[in-house]
């Protein structure tokens, strides 16, 4: 696309007679077969393929899944459990449904943290960044109404306590959980809006995912040295190199996602989804899916409701602000030694406030609860306190990105894309 | 009148009031979004609670099913209604602690009706995200919240934890001594 002058040549009659009035050969062609991409490209890169074969999974077990699914409070446990037991093949396309979403976290993560690393969110690819954080923000909308449709104790509760967050907003908190609910609880009105919901955003995700290769194709790839393409040489077509490379993670990463589909499909869930929603009763310990964990840690590490909710939404919305706050020159960690520290610890903090959210606020990190000391409201030796700092850290990484871009001194950057695979150490 | 439509300088003299134009203009956007709220709005507002719903106002239990020392849950608008045959020790405790400090202030004789302090009668929803409290548990012998750890007192106040308020009161009336009218 950008002003790139596209190479393909219709080769019969019916190809130049479609050419001339819908170039939709021409778009395939220059967009995945002759789309100049960054030679250096390492497997960090493989990651978008991976998550639009994680959505096209999600949309054909899904569609199949909503011809036997009811969305009505009375029926739909029993229907997921028909679709487990009679339906042919039913506890396979389940399977794959319900691990594909934690399949599809999985990469998005990892997807999202390469762009951090590598700086593609920077300039001239903000547009396409914020795109990633609306696909991001729909991918957790839908997870969470998919959760809730088997209608089980997890299900429900998770459906009690995300609803309820709108309700810590004065004035307008109880209108609109009353507005979400249908109801003055979570009922049945909830689960038909949610299915409908849950069936419709993937689609507009689908949407989301055009633009941001639109908005891909502009300025084209970055790549591990951040350093602009200079000239034809820095560049390797789309086909085979990459459809090759491409394709190869997807089998690796298929290969992942089988294990768990076949192995061990419920170990990604909890068992208490497989007891029916009660509204009269708590289970003794509701955690969310993993993929928000460390949301939800963020939240518990707050002792003010409002301020914990705000806490939560504002740890994703920072990510929309990211291109300005990490205004550094240097677009790739490669060559900023702080920086690269600090987003490894970053990577650490997420993973321990993902810890964090999975075990109870008050549980003691060492011993049972004869070591430590009470500071403030609770033990310092507990879960609520390490989450209050891996908390502190996670905003503070931004502020440390945005102070870094002034004081930092980088390293040493390579002035083309050929040069460092000849003189420079990988990083 | 062409010439007045296709004049580019209508601001000098001549036809009128030369903000007539604008007028038109501004009439007109506000008219589409007019058009376009009236439009929108019931897609928006069928999401709130259907008039089978709201109908489901209120609901009549009988109190002779409770045991002293036991709560017995029923369901009201979706939602647990927490009925409660308090002992008198739990009711000591409970006025006891009118004067600690509380991070919602309130007097266990304004959680009852008057002469009623056996019954506590509550909304079971935790007023942190919702969840159910579990009877009995907690420091304070009230409730415990199972999701985020807030703990509830005999009088259903809220002692510690991340909820901000005590647990509510629903509306309800008794129509005989054995017999409640919620909602
Ligand atoms: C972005 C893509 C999607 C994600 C992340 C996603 C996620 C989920 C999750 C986490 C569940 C709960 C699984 C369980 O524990 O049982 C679920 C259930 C369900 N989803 Fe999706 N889904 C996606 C797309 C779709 C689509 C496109 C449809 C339909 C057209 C669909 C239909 C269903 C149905 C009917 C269920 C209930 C059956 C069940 O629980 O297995 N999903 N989804
Ligand atoms: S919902 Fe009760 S403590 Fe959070």
């Amino acid at each position: 696309m950008s002003g790139q002058h596209s190479t393909y040549e219709p080769k019969t009659g019916f190809t130049r007679w479609l050419d001339s009035r819908l170039p939709i050969i021409r778009l395939g062609w220059d967009s995945f077969i002759d789309f100049p991409t960054p030679k250096n490209l390492n497997y960090w890169w493989t990651f978008g393929g991976v998550l639009a074969m994680c959505l096209g999974i999600q949309i054909a077990t899904g569609v199949v899944l909503a011809m036997h699914y009811t969305p009505d409070a009375g029926l739909a446990f029993n229907s997921v459990e028909h679709i487990m037991r009679d339906v042919n093949h039913g506890w396979m396309i389940r399977y794959i449904h319900a691990t594909g979403a934690s399949m599809f976290f999985l990469a998005v993560y990892i997807h999202m943290l390469r762009g951090v690393y590598y700086g593609s969110h920077k300039a001239p690819r903000e547009i396409l960044w914020i795109l990633g954080c609306v696909i991001y923000l729909l991918m957790m909308a839908t997870g969470f109404m998919g959760y809730v449709l088997p209608w089980g104790q997890m299900s429900y509760y998770g459906a009690v306590v995300i609803t309820n967050l709108f309700g810590a907003f004065p004035i307008i908190g109880k209108g609109v959980t009353t507005w979400l609910w249908g109801g003055f609880a979570v009922d049945n009105p909830t689960l038909n809006r949610f299915f409908s919901l849950h069936y419709l955003l993937p689609f507009m995700i689908a949407g989301v995912v055009v633009l941001h290769i639109w908005a891909l194709h502009v300025p084209g790839n970055n790549n591990p040295t951040g350093v602009n393409v200079k000239s034809k040489e820095d560049t390797i077509p789309f086909h085979p190199y990459y459809t090759v490379k491409d394709g190869f993670a997807m089998v690796c990463f298929l290969i992942l996602f089988a294990v768990f589909v076949f192995f061990m499909p419920d170990a990604l869930g909890h068992a208490d989804n497989y007891v029916p929603a009660n509204p009269l009763q708590t289970p003794a310990h509701i955690v969310p899916e993993w993929y928000f964990l460390p949301f939800y840690a963020i939240l518990r590490a707050v002792p003010d409701k409002l301020t914990g909710v705000l806490a939560m939404f504002g740890a994703v919305g920072v990510l929309f602000a990211l291109p300005w706050i990490d205004h550094s020159k240097v677009r790739s960690m490669r060559y900023r030694p702080a920086a690269k520290l600090f987003f490894i610890i970053f990577v650490l903090v997420c993973v321990g406030l993902g810890f964090c959210g999975a075990n109870p606020p008050d549980k003691p990190l060492f011993g049972d609860g004869g070591i430590g000391f009470t500071l403030g409201d609770a033990n310092l030796n507990s879960f609520v306190w390490l989450s209050r700092f891996l908390t502190a850290y996670y905003f503070a990484f931004f502020g440390i990105l945005f102070v870094l871009g002034f004081v930092e001194k980088p390293l040493p950057v390579p002035d083309s894309i050929s040069t460092p695979a000849l003189s420079e150490k990988k990083g | 009148m062409a010439n007045t439509v296709l004049d580019t300088t209508p601001h000098e003299a001549g036809h009128g009031d030369p903000s007539r134009r604008d007028f038109i203009h501004i009439a007109a956007a506000a008219g589409a979004v007019g058009a376009l709220g009236a439009a929108v709005w019931p897609l928006v507002d069928q999401m709130n609670p259907s008039g089978d719903v709201l109908a489901l106002a209120s609901i009549e239990f009988d109190l002779s099913k409770v045991m002293e020392g036991q709560q017995v849950v029923v369901k009201w608008q979706g939602k647990p209604v927490f009925v409660r045959y308090r002992t008198a020790k739990e009711i000591a405790e409970a006025v006891k602690d009118d004067n600690a400090s509380l991070k919602d202030p309130a007097t266990d004789a304004s959680r009852h009706k008057d002469g009623k302090a056996q019954w506590l009668i509550l909304v079971g929803v935790c007023t942190h995200l919702g969840c159910v409290p579990n009877f009995g548990g907690g420091s304070f012998g009230g409730w415990l919240c199972p999701c985020h750890g807030s703990i509830y007192d005999t009088s259903g106040r809220i002692r510690s934890g991340p909820a901000p308020r005590n647990l509510d009161l629903p509306e309800y009336a008794f129509l005989s001594d054995t017999k409640v009218k919620i909602g």
